[in-house]
């Protein structure tokens, strides 16, 4: 069927036509009333798929791209993927309605704007349909680039580029690590479909490679969905455009992380590393999350530091519903599935509060120019509907009744007893902790919902503090967070027709071993009084307690050093990295060709001498050697003498001379050895050449003319000694080793086969003629190039005489 | 201060003859015994350096008018057309053939088409060398 793959590139498709509707039409109308269409058409497609998935039936679409590699994108349509496509659609479409009214149409660039959130759309959903290794790894970086482009969407502000370099090298540092972990899965059970990695769960559980596929895919969980410590990333990329920051960091990408965790369950669940990392570290980033959005003053730091928190929460429900797949079906496994629904609802409500806060901070930016607590107070009656958008989403992130975040949390506080009762993996001796830091971390929560709730909206109205005329926003900016405010009222009194159709197939797809007769899926309000209860009771009450008093410790809480802070080790990190490398770099590239040949020649000696002796190839066979005779003997010393008077020469006129003598010896070896032509050419050119060098020596520079030795230095000495034994040994060897005859008997027929008695000759001219070709171009080019580079010289010497 | 150098401009004009002679020999020579397009090309610039030497460059070149970058390049040209030829004739680039042919004055003679590649060799080689030597010479 096309039409899902229409659908998930339609973002892409329709990206492709923005900038002409933005040249064209901008004008006249906002270029985000046509980007509009795309979410809402693609919501409407996925909704007609919840019946049938509820029902329990799958889909699968194949789109073959590269066959022989077997590469494909398969898009794979379950209940998981379809409630992540749906939060995806629906808030993207919110979203761009919100941003609408959000982004100026006269300053903005809006084609820049729509172009990077339709791209960020489109690989979202291609992400969360994907069934393919490695089409899922694509639409992951390719959500990592376009929010890399989102955030630096105001370029010209320095925060917004460091923002966005950091969340880019976060996010795909994790995303290398990821794709490591899906290699290693992908040799593991040679497949590439996560579907049937499942299927072929036990050869992967079994495999050694299991521990390290698993640690590398949650590092790339763990730094898209900004747990501790990868979540710098997230508070920094709030420089990014309001409309941004609550689509991607509120709904989208930053689930992404949790997706994989849930996508990965049925594979790396019910093993104790895995338990205790993602529930581990989600319940260190709940408490660390809540703590640090205590100490922010601006709005979006604080959203963004709640939602590292909610996510961490999210993630610990995941560890803990990992524990079903350890149990199978049965009581123990229900009471762990539970944990897995609680994430899934979480992750919903989530989505809606945090996208509607998100747009009310972006509205009290937008109407009072200010996000700053400090500067804000007693908006309530300036702003009423804004206040009570602000007043349901954040009294549903801090768990109240009657607001749907008020089930999750209950059913999370469940969760975190249960497991502290599991009695396995060791969660005897401190699984009390998991209730104690889920309860703390959740006053913390409740504190700061106050603090944004009240010191926004409640207090005293100060107009003077405020640069604008402050009145209530306008009401197609309301719709947006009005619409998501309304979700999660309506989610709490009715949970089970979202429980039923949405929630449970994506259950039934993280935890596909528990048949849905094995759990009772009723969420409900009010179970009578029990911990949970107790513990949000509690919750309210201290909370309450802490809110009161906050004026004693909250000063003392914000002063917390700034060189503890996880941003402050990431920044000094990075910073001491360029040092470090650039400090390498400049001690080996030191610009010297002295030290450079020194790094070729030991590079040279250790390859060769090292292969040499590896592979036994130091073998001397002198029985084929020719006679020594006294000509041979003499010639060597004379030339030892004179390559050791090149060496000791006290001046450069000696040294030249010394080797034009080395020169003519050479041309007599040639003699000696019977090769007339070379001799010839040998001699000819070692005369041009000592002219040559008597010319470099005569326009010497005069002003450095002192003539002295080639100081000594050790290693110098050791490096030549080396690579002169290296070369010996090599050529000795390699003569001892002839393994076949030499195929000069074929030119010995030169007269008969080129019509020459030179056999030199009719090698040059004829048998290899072509070598000859090219070395007379050489010649010509060598020719040329001296011609050049003289008379560029004098030319460029004319000009400055010139001027 | 003008410098006499009659010795020296008599016994050039004696000995570059020669020198061509004998470089031409080395050219032509070199199917059948050492020498060949190389030495031979050698040679002969050697013997138009001598003439550099001892009458000046301006005097040599108002009476060779040549052109020396021109002919390196000629002689790469030969090379490479003599090696064209053979493709045109549908053998392999560079392939070459002989015969013996019975000329008028020299009688049986062998001409083969390697001497036309050795003559490419020859001015490739003879263009270069004066071509670097003069361009040093003129670098004042």
């Amino acid at each position: 069927m096309i039409t899902l793959y229409l659908f998930i590139f339609l973002p892409f498709i329709f990206a492709c036509i923005v900038p002409l509707l933005y040249k064209y039409l901008n004008r006249q109308v906002h270029t985000g009333w046509f980007v509009l269409v795309v979410p809402l058409s693609i919501l409407i497609y996925l909704l007609t798929f919840i019946p049938a998935v509820a029902s329990g039936e799958t889909f699968e679409y194949t789109f073959s791209w590269i066959p022989s590699l077997g590469i494909h994108i398969t898009s794979y349509v379950d209940g998981l993927g379809l409630l992540f496509g749906l939060l995806i659609s629906g808030v993207g479409a919110l979203v761009i309605l919100y941003s609408i009214f959000y982004m100026s149409k006269v300053r903005e660039a809006l084609h820049n704007f729509y172009i990077y959130l339709l791209m960020f759309m489109g690989a979202m959903l291609g992400l969360v349909f994907s069934d393919h290794l490695l089409a899922f790894y694509g639409f992951w970086e390719l959500t990592s680039v376009s929010s890399f482009l989102l955030i630096s969407y105001w370029y010209e502000r320095k925060s917004s580029r460091q923002g966005a370099m950091k969340s880019m090298l976060i996010t795909v540092f994790g995303g290398f690590g990821m794709l490591a972990g899906f290699i290693m899965l992908i040799m593991m059970a040679d497949t590439y479909s996560i579907r049937e990695l499942i299927a072929n769960m036990d050869v992967i559980q079994g495999h050694s490679l299991f521990i390290p596929a698993m640690l590398c895919i949650l590092l790339g969980a763990f730094t898209k969905s900004a747990q501790f410590p990868f979540s710098i990333w997230l508070p920094d990329a709030m420089e990014a455009p309001t409309p941004v920051s609550s689509y991607l960091h509120s709904a989208t990408m930053v689930k992404a992380g949790i997706y994989l965790v849930a996508r990965m369950t049925p594979i790396f669940g019910g093993s104790p590393v895995w338990f205790w990392i993602v529930s581990g570290v989600g319940i260190i980033t709940l408490l660390y999350g809540s703590l640090t959005a205590l100490r922010q003053t601006d709005l979006k730091p604080l959203l963004a530091y709640s939602t590292i928190s909610q996510l961490g929460l999210i993630m610990s429900l995941l560890g803990i519903g990992s524990l079903a797949v350890y149990f199978g079906p049965g009581e123990s496994g229900t009471v762990f599935t539970v944990a897995t629904f609680a994430a899934l609802f979480h992750l919903f409500n989530h989505s809606t509060f945090k996208g509607s806060l998100f747009m009310v901070v972006g509205i009290i930016d937008h109407e009072t120019g200010r996000r700053d607590i400090r500067y804000l107070g007693g908006l309530m009656h300036v702003m009423p509907i804004t206040f009570t958008i602000a007043l349901v989403g954040g009294l549903s992130m801090a768990g109240l009744p009657p607001f749907n975040g008020f089930l999750s949390k209950e059913m999370f506080f469940a969760a975190v007893l249960d497991v502290s009762k599991a009695g396995i993996f060791g969660l005897n001796s401190i699984g009390a902790l998991f209730p104690v830091i889920a309860w703390v971390a959740s006053i913390f929560t409740f504190v700061y919902c106050m603090i944004f709730v009240l010191k926004t909206f409640g207090g005293k109205y100060h107009p003077e503090r405020l640069n604008r005329k402050v009145h209530e926003a306008p009401i197609g900016m309301l719709i947006a967070p009005m619409v998501l405010g309304l979700l999660v009222v309506l989610v709490f009194f009715f949970p089970n027709v979202l429980g039923k159709y949405i929630l449970a197939p994506a259950l039934t797809a993280v935890l596909p071993m528990m048949t849905v007769s094995s759990y009772d899926l009723k969420i409900s309000a009010w179970h009578g009084i029990n911990y949970e209860l107790l513990m949000t009771l509690g919750v309210i009450l201290l909370g309450g307690l802490l809110y009161m008093a906050k004026k004693r410790w909250l000063p003392t809480a914000r002063k917390f050093p700034q060189g503890w802070t996880l941003n402050h080790f990431f920044n000094e990190g990075l910073l001491s990295a360029e040092r470090w490398s650039a400090s390498l770099t400049n001690r080996y590239m030191t610009g010297s060709l002295r030290h450079y040949l020194l790094y070729i020649f030991v590079f040279f000696v250790l390859l060769l001498l090292g292969s040499l002796l590896w592979f036994h190839g130091i073998r001397f066979d002198f029985s084929d050697n020719a006679m020594i005779n006294i000509f041979d003997a003499g010639l060597v010393i004379c030339m030892v003498i004179s390559a050791l008077t090149v060496l000791l020469a006290a001046n450069r006129i000696v040294a030249i001379v010394a080797l034009g003598a080395l020169g003519y010896m050479v041309s007599m070896f040639f003699v000696i050895f019977r090769a007339p032509d070379l001799a010839l050419t040998q001699m000819v050119v070692e005369t041009v050449t000592t002219v040559l060098f008597l010319l470099c020596f005569y326009h010497l520079p005069k002003l450095k003319r002192t003539i002295e030795r080639i100081s000594f230095k050790w290693t110098n000495l050791v490096v030549s000694i080396a690579v002169g034994l290296t070369v010996t040994v090599l050529g000795l060897s390699a003569n001892g080793h002839k393994l076949f005859e030499p195929i000069t008997s074929f030119f010995e027929n030169s007269y008969k086969l080129a019509g020459a008695k030179n056999i030199v000759n009719a090698i040059l001219v004829d048998f290899r003629g072509f070598d000859t070709m090219l070395e007379i171009s050489v010649l010509t080019i060598a020719g040329l190039g001296v011609y050049v580079l003289i008379r560029q010289r004098s030319k460029r010497g004319k000009e400055h005489e010139a001027e | 201060m003008k410098q006499n150098d009659v010795i020296l401009q008599s016994v050039t004009r004696v000995a570059v003859v020669i020198i061509l002679t004998f470089s031409i020999y080395l050219f032509m020579n070199g199917h059948h015994h050492p020498g060949g397009g190389f030495i031979g090309g050698l040679s002969t610039a050697a013997a138009i350096v001598l003439l550099y030497l001892s009458f000046g460059i301006e005097k040599v070149r108002e009476n060779i008018r040549m052109d020396f970058k021109k002919l390196a390049a000629i002689g790469v040209l030969i090379a490479v057309g003599t090696g064209m030829t053979a493709v045109v004739f549908g053998k392999p680039f560079l392939t070459q053939a002989f015969d013996y042919f019975n000329l008028p004055i020299f009688g049986e003679t062998e001409l083969a088409s390697a001497l036309i590649f050795d003559t490419g060799v020859a001015l490739a080689v003879i263009g270069t060398a004066v071509n670097i030597i003069l361009s040093i010479s003129e670098d004042r």
